[in-house]
């Protein structure tokens, strides 16, 4: 199929022309790097709007210590091929510290912990600028995001009096102790997204591809069981699937959709005919109605 | 096809968040996690039909009210375009929100509630749009499945709108008339045949068949440096790109140009996209452009072709929107930031106040509260390079930030 692919590109123009004003507007910007498919794309036009110097900015992943060993081996390999610099701080010194308590239960996730360690990790680079994957179109709370979004000295969300952003006049101005999250990447779409990965063709993690793993069904979905980081009670029996990730989050709140896809471009068809929401497999989004909202008043991504 | 931005503007309950969840129920875009979602909670509720505007409103103030606040971003395609869609308020105290969504517009939708008519807020709406220059407007004539359909109903509000349209400003923008009942999903995404009286296209039909030359205005180039790139390797030793967004037109290699503010002439050497090689950068893409001289240039310069030169000058009037609770007052100072340039500027002078329901202007103004409309006089500190609004979307806009909250407090149009 001949594709159009002008309208990607148009949204990479636009990313692009945000990832130079946060270089230009802030002092100390850092690009934060999940290893999923999002923050991969941004570090593509990261890498694609300062060529040929240099992206002028570190990344930082916040470990939860429950990735997916496949994120991390990719993430190490990405940083390296390219050059770039890369922080990484980890949830379990937060949970050391006494910082913050670790969940229990069926539900048990570090997700939520995230906040903490990413709030001090801020603190202590003095980032003014964290530049991150996010996309309007994954959750209703994130359609209403700017794509520079004023937190507090907090790390707070205050979603009632956010700047109004006309044209692309993007202001940065800020007071010492607060700092900006930019979204280069707010009005792509998932399908977008993807599409973009296999024009550029672009390599991303293999647990994106439908592979065999040792899964178990709850509520519905299917859970990656995964001994000493996912609650599985006795009677929730292991089984094995193709399967693959829409998102790469933790693997105590990520869940997996049977697939046969195993290439970019059965991926993207599979996406455009997907009858199921991206979040739709993320289970800390099952938890209410304002499950983000909430996360993001409090300084979650 | 570039991704056609909408602005939908209606009132409190003309059915705009409905008319997206139908658009989006329509195209097949919601998927079944999100419609489950919608028909649990409308259930919940006990409403014998589905809410699609639950599909729309994410904040939880706007779902306790029943009210959109805040702008929110509706993502959708069909097999011809991809759609994004600024659903903004329609409560009277928020202009700001509708003048925010419709600047990065193309096209928008003004809803009418068939029953009610064009009232106050209409006017205001349609008002916005025109100030703003969106060159295709929809004025959908909402609810008709609760006026029997009625063709005198939609002829008697379009004979009113067309009265408003003669006090327009901006003449040459085109608008289209559509019965629809978002509701019933008539003349959205599909053609009614509740309505054969209406010859025309459905909503969507009408969106479909927009292209380019209906949708953008083409002017002349202006290339403000965003970033200077000097890579200082080896490899790249005395590389000095100029990287930025151009706006209005194209540029291309062998251009004759002049750098301002310093009025410094060259050419064009090079352009290039990451490291493909580019003959020509075409309007709105992120580029870097390499000179043949060796000459000083930082952000905040234009680069712009030799014979089309912007106005150069410290002051300037323009329509100002005023989006904060603190007044505009002549003898205030305020940062202007036109594009990525920022200045220093003073209010001179308020020149007249504008009512946006076409009812006239107001002289003597004293200051400016939140959601009015100016004519302002401002003088800078240094020079910017602009051009009228109405000839150049881009260089002819700028917002303004209060330096002591460094909040955006308005934005405004150069006359």
């Amino acid at each position: 199929m001949n594709k159009d692919t002008s309208h990607i590109n148009s949204l990479e123009n636009e990313a692009i022309y945000i990832m130079r004003e946060v270089a230009a507007q802030f002092e100390n910007p850092v690009l934060l790097f999940s290893g999923g498919k999002d923050s991969i794309t941004l570090v593509r036009l990261a890498v694609k709007a300062f060529y040929p110097a240099k992206v002028p900015f570190p990344l930082m992943h916040i470990d939860t210590g429950h990735n997916f060993p496949e994120t991390i081996e990719f993430r190490d390999r990405l940083v390296k091929e390219l050059g770039l610099e890369l922080i990484v701080r980890n949830v379990q010194d937060s949970i050391d510290q006494g910082k913050v308590k670790e969940e229990s239960g069926r539900y048990a996730s570090r997700n939520m912990l995230q906040t903490t360690t990413l709030l001090d990790a801020l603190e202590e680079f003095k980032f003014d600028a964290a530049i991150g994957g996010a996309r309007r179109d994954e959750e209703k709370a994130r359609a209403k995001e700017r794509i520079f979004s004023v937190r507090d000295d907090f790390g707070q969300w205050d979603e009632k009096n956010q700047r109004p952003e006309l044209f692309d006049m993007l202001n940065g101005e800020i007071d010492h102790g607060q700092n900006v999250r930019v979204f280069p990447i707010s009005n792509w779409t998932e399908l977008d997204v993807w599409s973009y990965i296999e024009k550029e063709n672009i390599e991303i993690p293999s647990i994106y591809f439908a592979h065999k793993r040792k899964v178990f069904l709850r509520d519905g979905m299917i859970w990656s069981a995964e001994d000493g980081v996912v609650y599985r009670d006795a009677d929730e029996e292991v089984i094995e699937e193709m399967v693959r990730f829409r998102t790469v989050g933790d693997m105590s709140c990520t869940a997996a959709v049977l697939s046969d896809a195993i290439s970019i471009s059965k991926v993207v068809e599979e996406i455009r005919d997907s009858s199921i929401s991206e979040r739709g497999a993320r289970i800390d989004d099952k938890r209410s109605e304002a499950a983000m909202e909430k996360r993001k008043q409090q300084g979650y991504f | 096809m570039e991704v056609l931005k909408i602005a939908t503007a209606g009132s409190v309950d003309d059915g705009k968040s409905t008319l997206i969840g139908r658009i989006l129920y329509d195209t097949k875009s919601l998927t079944t996690d999100k419609l489950e979602a919608i028909e649990k909670t409308s259930k919940q509720r006990g409403y014998d039909y589905l809410d699609f505007s639950l599909a729309t409103d994410g904040l939880v103030a706007e779902r306790e009210q029943g009210i959109t606040i805040d702008v929110a971003h509706i993502y959708f395609s069909t097999k011809k375009k991809s759609y994004i869609i600024a659903d903004t308020p329609g409560h009277l105290e928020y202009t700001r929100n509708m003048v925010t969504g419709a600047s990065t517009s193309q096209a928008s939708i003004i809803l009418i509630d068939a029953r009610k008519g064009v009232i106050e807020q209409t006017n205001r709406h349609f008002f916005i749009n025109n100030l703003l220059r969106i060159k295709d407007v929809v004025v959908a004539i909402n609810k008709m499945d609760l006026v029997d359909y009625s063709e005198e109903v939609y002829n008697k509000i379009k004979s009113d709108f067309s009265e408003l349209m003669s006090k327009r400003d901006y003449q040459d923008q085109k608008i289209t008339f559509i019965p629809v009942s978002a509701l019933k999903g008539d003349n959205v995404v599909n053609k009614t045949d509740k309505m054969p009286w209406y010859k025309g296209e459905a909503l969507l039909e009408h969106l479909e068949q927009l292209d380019k030359a209906d949708i953008f205005n083409v002017g002349t180039p202006r290339f403000p440096v965003q970033y200077v790139i000097r890579p200082k390797t080896e490899d790249y030793h005395d590389f000095r790109g100029y990287a930025g967004k151009v706006y209005g037109g194209d540029l291309s290699i062998g251009d004759d140009i002049i750098v301002l503010p310093s009025k410094t002439r060259s050419k064009i050497k090079d352009i290039y996209f990451y490291d493909e090689k580019y003959e020509t950068a075409s309007r709105r893409s992120s580029v870097t452009i390499i000179l043949e001289n060796d000459i000083n240039v930082s952000r905040g310069d234009m680069i712009v072709k030799e014979n089309d030169l912007p106005t150069i000058d410290k002051q300037f009037t323009a329509n100002v929107c005023w989006m904060d609770t603190d007044e505009l007052k002549p003898g205030n100072k305020y940062v202007v930031q036109h594009g990525i340039n920022k200045v220093l500027a003073k209010v001179d002078r308020i020149n007249h106040k504008i009512h946006p329901d076409y009812s006239g202007f107001e002289k003597n103004v004293t200051g400016l509260g939140i959601n009015d409309i100016a004519s302002v006089t401002f003088k800078l500190n240094k020079p910017i390079f602009y051009d009228q609004f109405k000839n150049h979307r881009t260089n002819g806009s700028f917002i303004i930030i209060d330096s002591q909250s460094n909040n955006t407090v308005g934005a405004g149009f150069i006359q």
